[in-house]
């Protein structure tokens, strides 16, 4: 019930002997392979602003998609305004009287702002129940109007710019008449005057007693409104804190903890001629200004926030977008792919983040995945060389240690690194000449990523370009030779080894270093 | 922020593509035959099509949820027959057509349930569940009549087939009120717009507190009982009860609705398109038979209508 403090600075208490709004205890979930969350407490006061911190992937968005009923906890308890509750579905959620703003909710497109703001009750008339489209849109407007916007209800969310549909989602909340609303990364799209709508609203809602649950990467938002905080690090809690008790470092700190910062020992490589240059890559909205270089021999790390542009900065570079303007050099000669196929044929690799959807087909053996892209140069006669085939696939599965019964077996059946592995390894078996991989150790386990980190500086030291995004600031400090910080669709800035921290990059990141233009 | 008045025509244009191919349609057809242009054909043009557009009109709720009906051609032959037999029954006429129709009806409602079922509660593809229904209802229909057509049916039942009220064939009357309460249904009805909300995003469906189950199930209802009330018109047009009718008619009502605009993504489209959709593929046949065009050139024609009709959208999505 009570969160073992593990520091002197952590309350358990708001300081007011109010019995809390919301208490959730011992809320433990687990995926196939990953442990979301183990055994969290929260606790929010009514009026309070909480907000959740702690590095992608720490369970902070789990958290709240349970508090919301999208998703059943494995083992835990909610209980609201001393009442135990059971969250099954949203349904329930939203009758208790608990709003959530889910990170990556999507709208749905081809509905109106107002459709979308009361979709699930719209109000209706007469005894067939048919939709009251002006009590719709008044309904709309006055919601919109407490945010300060103003666009036309009826407008088609898909014709709306982000923020706009953030405004749309927020408002959708606040029609439910909520005690208490969680908001998963709201600010994300936003610029600073919006940003300051939503402040002003969210200090009306705790002035009329709601409880507020706010998570951001933007440090400074916890600072502007945040009475509490409380940090998660790889599911667990690791403490509660009043946000005016913390600093900006002690904070960083305890979201990535400290056990981190052992083997940067190594030697900085020589670093050769330049494999890949981009410049002022731009593809609006979230990509607008991206150049960067990456040199033979080094590990080139992209990091920066969720939403600030990188993974799609990466597929301007693989052409699985089509970048608008900018350009692109191999090896010293501009080149501009069209397609995937012709950046593969060029020598780019891309690894996406979603390396099960996007990466491998999971019901063919990990021979067949492994060489997937290159079956044509394993022809023979009319078919395919199966004996040569295996030797391939074998000497893959041993240089890498994919851990694998036979070659047979489905990817399916494989961990998740072993899986990031084999995708490596059909790569590598194309002759890429730059790799790009996108969280490469995301949702994979030490030991491994330990290992896969060994591959990629071994990629890098036999020549390969190796371009690494990476959410996890311990990895990019361990991996980058040089770091590139992405926010809000730009290259802020990037820094050699030696300059890099992880509270640097936190403040480049976040648009709180002092001297750096807030962007907009 | 403002458009320009050519940008408001292209936006036009894009949104009822399918009005204005169907207007050229008329207008091609009109200039090289005597005969098309005229009241006795146009309502035997909507005559022949109101079995196909009514059928569609359900297809249209299935497929803006994302999903797709393959068993409706089968429910035509299925509730055709029950609907015979149950005509056969040795009671008064009155009666026994009412019978016949409710009970034909029954069996599109059933299948459309259990259909909606095993994909809403159990999470089977809408392909493959139809798919069973498909076979099953086509099979029963046989079965139930040992493979023969079921004649002799009373004379008033002939009424719903080939009857007329003020001069307007029964069949095109039934085809126009499902319309007009498709049409309000889909625009005007919480259900309606959950249809919409369920086919563009299911999970912010569901995460708003939408039943989307029960959505799911209700569109496969409606569209099975539609699919058996075109059933029960065509067996009384056709004084019998035939187990092979319906053949291929899901395929013609994909191809209706999906020329009508509606994307078989979901949540895009609606009910005026495939009116329209199902008309311009009516019309197709009936002017191509007018001037002489034999079938198998008609399937030909009809592939790349389809064809283009796609395209368009695929135009009116990126573009």
């Amino acid at each position: 019930m009570t969160t073992p403090p593990t520091t002197g600075e952590a309350v358990q208490n708001h300081g007011t002997s109010d019995r809390p709004l919301l208490r959730m205890t011992g809320i433990s979930k687990t995926y196939p392979g990953v442990t979301a969350l183990e055994d969290v407490d929260l606790e929010l006061m009514a009026g309070e602003v909480h907000c959740l911190v702690g590095e992608n992937g720490a369970g902070k968005s789990t958290l709240v998609r349970i508090l919301g009923g999208a998703e059943r906890p494995d083992e835990g308890s909610i209980s609201l305004g001393g009442r135990d509750l059971s969250v099954r579905t949203p349904v329930d959620a939203l009758r208790a009287g608990i709003g959530v703003i889910y990170q990556d909710f999507k709208l749905v497109p081809h509905l109106s702002a107002a459709e979308n703001i009361s979709l699930g009750q719209l109000p209706t008339r007469g005894t067939v129940p048919v939709v009251d489209w002006p009590a719709l849109h008044e309904r709309a407007r006055g919601l919109l109007a407490l945010l300060g916007e103003d666009l036309p209800p009826d407008r088609r969310v898909a014709d709306l710019s982000p923020a706009q549909q953030q405004m749309v989602e927020i408002a959708r909340v606040l029609n439910h008449d909520a005690r208490l609303i969680a908001m998963d990364e709201p600010s994300a799209t936003l610029t600073d005057r919006e940003l300051d709508n939503l402040f002003g609203l969210i200090r009306r809602l705790t002035g009329q007693r709601v409880g507020i649950i706010y998570i951001s990467h933007r440090l400074q938002e916890i600072d502007d409104i945040g009475d509490r905080v409380t940090v998660l690090r790889d599911g667990r809690n690791v403490g509660t804190f009043l946000s005016a008790n913390l600093d900006r470092s002690n904070l960083v700190r305890h979201m990535v903890g400290r056990d981190i910062e052992d083997e940067r020992s190594r030697n900085v490589p020589d670093t050769g001629e330049e494999i890949l240059r981009v410049e002022h890559l731009r593809r609006p909205p979230s990509v607008h200004d991206v150049s960067f270089d990456v040199r033979r021999g080094e590990v080139f790390c992209i990091s920066g926030l969720v939403g600030s542009g990188r993974t799609e900065a990466a597929r301007l570079v693989f052409a699985a977008d089509r970048k608008r303007s900018g350009r692109i050099l191999l090896s010293g000669r501009e080149i501009d792919p069209r397609t995937p196929r012709q950046a593969i044929d060029l020598g780019i690799g891309l690894l996406t983040e979603d390396r099960d959807r996007q990466g491998l087909i999971m019901e063919l053996s990990v021979r067949d995945n492994i060489l997937l892209s290159r079956l044509t140069a394993l022809r023979r006669h009319l078919g395919i060389d199966w004996k040569r085939a295996d030797e391939a696939s074998q000497g893959f599965v041993e240089a890498l240690r994919i851990r694998t019964p036979d070659l047979h077996q489905k990817v399916v059946h494989l961990s998740g690194g072993n899986r990031q592995k084999v995708v490596l390894a059909r790569w590598l078996f194309t002759d890429a000449k730059l790799l790009i991989f996108d969280e490469p150790t995301k949702g994979i386990d030490v030991a491994v990523k330990r290992e896969i980190h060994a591959l990629l500086r071994d990629l890098a030291g036999r020549g390969i370009g190796v371009v690494v995004i990476s959410s996890d600031l311990p990895e990019v400090l361990n991996l980058g030779d040089r770091i590139g910080v992405m926010r809000e669709g730009r290259m802020i800035e990037i820094l050699g080894r030696d300059e890099a921290t992880q509270e640097r990059i936190m403040q480049i990141a976040t648009g709180t270093a002092s001297g750096i233009g807030s962007g907009q | 922020m403002t458009k320009t008045i050519a940008d408001r025509l292209v936006a036009t244009v894009k949104e009822y593509g399918i009005v204005v191919a169907f207007v050229v349609e008329i207008l091609v057809f009109s200039a090289v035959s005597d005969h098309f242009f005229t009241v006795s054909n146009l309502t035997n043009v909507t005559l022949q099509t109101s079995v196909l557009a009514i059928i569609a009109a359900g297809m249209t709720f299935v497929i803006l949820t994302a999903g797709i009906d393959l068993s409706v051609g089968s429910l035509v032959a299925a509730s055709g027959v029950v609907c015979a037999l149950l005509l056969k029954l040795p009671v008064p006429a009155a009666p026994a057509i009412l019978l016949g129709i409710a009970g034909g009806i029954a069996i599109g409602l059933l299948s459309g349930a259990l259909s909606g079922l095993f994909i809403a509660r159990f999470a089977i593809t809408p392909f493959i569940a139809t798919l069973a229904m498909m076979t099953i209802w086509r099979g029963a229909a046989y079965l139930m009549v040992g493979g023969r057509p079921v004649w002799g049916l009373p004379e008033q039942f002939d009424f719903l087939g080939s009857g007329r009220l003020a001069g307007v064939p029964f069949p095109t009357v039934v085809m126009i009120v499902v319309y007009v309460v498709a049409w309000f249904v889909l625009a005007h009805t919480p259900f309606g717009r959950h249809v919409y909300a369920v086919g563009g995003n299911a999970e912010a469906a569901r995460l708003a507190g939408i039943r989307t189950n029960s959505v799911l199930v209700l569109v496969y209802v409606i569209c099975g009982g539609l699919a058996a009330s075109s059933g029960v018109l065509l067996a009384s047009r056709m004084s019998s009860g035939q187990p092979n009718a319906g053949l291929m008619f899901e395929l013609e009502v994909i191809a209706a609705v999906v020329v009508g605009g509606t994307s078989l993504f979901g949540g895009r489209g609606g009910i005026i398109g495939t009116f329209f959709g199902a008309m311009l593929i009516g019309v197709l046949r009936n002017g191509l038979n007018l001037v002489g065009v034999e079938s198998y050139v008609q399937q030909v024609v009809l592939g790349f209508v389809i064809l283009l009709a796609v395209m368009l959208d695929q135009f009116r999505k990126t573009g």
